[in-house]
């Protein structure tokens, strides 16, 4: 698919043009996930194959409720089982995995291939499949485990947070099919109201820790948590407690990019400077001579 | 010059084997520095797009890899360090000004070579072994995606440095005259041995 939205976009990867900016009316969006609200149905999962028109293959069962078991290039949402014991009580956490849609994409920021990955002005990071070319450096940026690359077309797959959807001013699908509304999708400066309800809510009921997971450490994410220990967000089927891009990543996508080209630009002049100014290294007939000298009337 | 006066350097055999490494070495450049930079991502073109450039360069890394490892066999020996390498090394300023007179006398390779040798081994091994853990089509399970964080700036540290050495490797052929003989035809004059590598010059001249 072409990228939508042409004169939405905030961001391209490994581009250096200006986007377009004509439009100044961009509003965030954002998806609410409250973790509190959610009873585990996975019609989130059945929404997201059916409206992306995908299909997991039948796969096994790890003896959890984790089905499949992880993210694969067709699912690109699984929700995450975990019994949380603590002193007598069990709880049953559950979390819809998927892309965060960071602010600031460690995704985008690795990708070499111009236009594989583009951030909109709403806040949706998309993968544009047409310009992947399957090198698996999203996987290398991204903070939360989240591309998965295809086996059979070596293209990388993850939630698109049905940005073709939120287009046209629909909300994504998950959010359109979840039975409890535990998934909550609108501006991100509403979503935010919202979540500060829900927050007071289970607070009320006990729930001191309550708190939004819209983690700083990558600008914020599109895709927040409402989460009863908001404290301990690695408690939800290991959600980073403080997600950023990897300093590995910031200095291979950062500083050494300039840094290197500017060495070899630097080595070729030196060169080129010490040629112009030395002229070339010859063998002189003196040199010649002596050389005979020593070979006599040998040929070797 | 008579054709006569010359001295052979490198066998039919070696010049081939360099040539193999010097094309998948200067591949292995453009279609790295083509995924390295965006501004470069261009240079895919030349190897038929963006997932074939993906695809193809692993591959070339592995002729890389088995053609160098002939050139290490050949000539590791002849690179070992030496007394006079260390004076040389501590002369390099005259020698880049090519005032050489009073040095002492050069086996096969000189200090500088011997560095360019030894410099691009150690970078192709770590080359090879960062790249097969970002080689996601064989080896995609077999690490962690810190492993892989990690040897994706080792192996672009890496090849930056292999650049750097190739350039100095190409200068030192353009700077002093007669030397690209070697490798084009496996031979070079008498004087360019004994100017350039006197001891192994003797020792060629001297063979029966």
């Amino acid at each position: 698919m072409a990228t939508l939205q042409s004169l939405d976009i905030r961001r391209r990867s490994a581009s250096t043009e200006v986007p377009p900016q004509i439009r100044q009316s961009a509003v965030e969006v954002a998806k609410l996930i409250d973790v509190s609200k959610c009873i585990g149905c996975k019609a989130c999962q059945a929404a997201c194959l059916e409206w992306n028109d995908l299909k997991q293959p039948i796969g096994y069962t790890d003896g959890t409720y984790n089905n499949p078991t992880d993210l694969t290039p067709a699912s690109w949402t699984v929700m995450r089982f975990t019994e949380y014991e603590h002193g007598d009580d069990l709880e049953w956490l559950i979390r819809k995995d998927g892309c965060m849609h960071c602010d600031d994409p460690g995704c985008l920021k690795a990708c070499p291939a111009p236009g594989a990955i583009v951030q909109y002005t709403n806040g949706i990071v998309d993968f544009v499949q047409e310009n992947c070319i399957g090198c698996g450096y999203c996987v290398k940026g991204c903070p939360f485990n989240i591309p998965r690359i295809s086996k059979v077309d070596r293209k990388a797959y993850k939630c698109s947070l049905c940005s073709d959807r939120v287009s046209v001013g629909q909300a994504p699908a998950c959010a359109k099919a979840c039975p409890t509304q535990a998934i909550y999708f609108g501006s991100k400066d509403d979503m935010i109201v919202h979540a500060e309800h829900r927050i007071a809510d289970l607070k009320s009921r006990g729930f001191k820790n309550a708190g939004l997971y819209n983690p700083p450490g990558v600008g914020g994410t599109h895709v927040m948590y409402v989460l009863h220990y908001a404290d301990k967000p690695s408690l939800y089927a290991g959600l980073p407690d403080d997600p950023h891009i990897s300093p590995i990543v910031g200095l291979w996508k950062g500083a050494l990019k300039p840094i290197s080209l500017a060495v070899i630009a630097f080595a070729g002049v030196f060169g080129f400077l010490h040629y112009v100014t030395k002229g070339p290294n010859e063998v002189s007939e003196s040199d010649d001579k002596k050389a005979d000298e020593i070979a006599g009337g040998r040929r070797p | 010059m008579s054709e006569g006066k010359i001295v052979s350097r490198y066998t039919t055999g070696a010049r081939i084997n360099h040539w193999i490494t010097a094309a998948s070495l200067i591949l292995l450049a453009l279609s790295g520095l083509a995924l390295f930079h965006p501004s470069l991502f261009f240079l895919t073109n030349l190897f038929g797009g963006g997932q074939a450039t993906r695809a193809i360069h692993p591959w070339i890394g592995v002729v890389l890899l088995l053609s160098f490892t002939g050139l290490f066999i050949r000539f590791f020996s002849l690179n070992l360090w030496k007394p006079e390498d260390t004076v040389w090394m501590k002369n390099l300023g005259k020698v880049i000004n090519d005032q050489e007179e009073g040095m002492p006398e050069l086996g096969k390779y000189n200090a500088g070579q011997k560095l360019v040798f030894w410099g691009q081994s150690i970078l192709i091994l770590l080359l090879f072994c960062s790249g097969l853990v970002l080689w996601d089509v064989y080896f995609e399970d077999y690490t962690t995606i810190d492993q892989k964080r990690l040897a994706a700036v080792i192996h672009a540290l890496c090849a930056i440095g292999a650049i750097l050495i190739w350039i100095v490797h190409v200068y030192a052929v353009i700077w002093v005259r007669g030397t690209l003989r070697a490798m084009t035809r496996g031979s070079v004059t008498r004087g360019w041995g004994f100017k350039h590598h006197r001891k192994w010059f003797r020792q060629e001249v001297g063979k029966p």
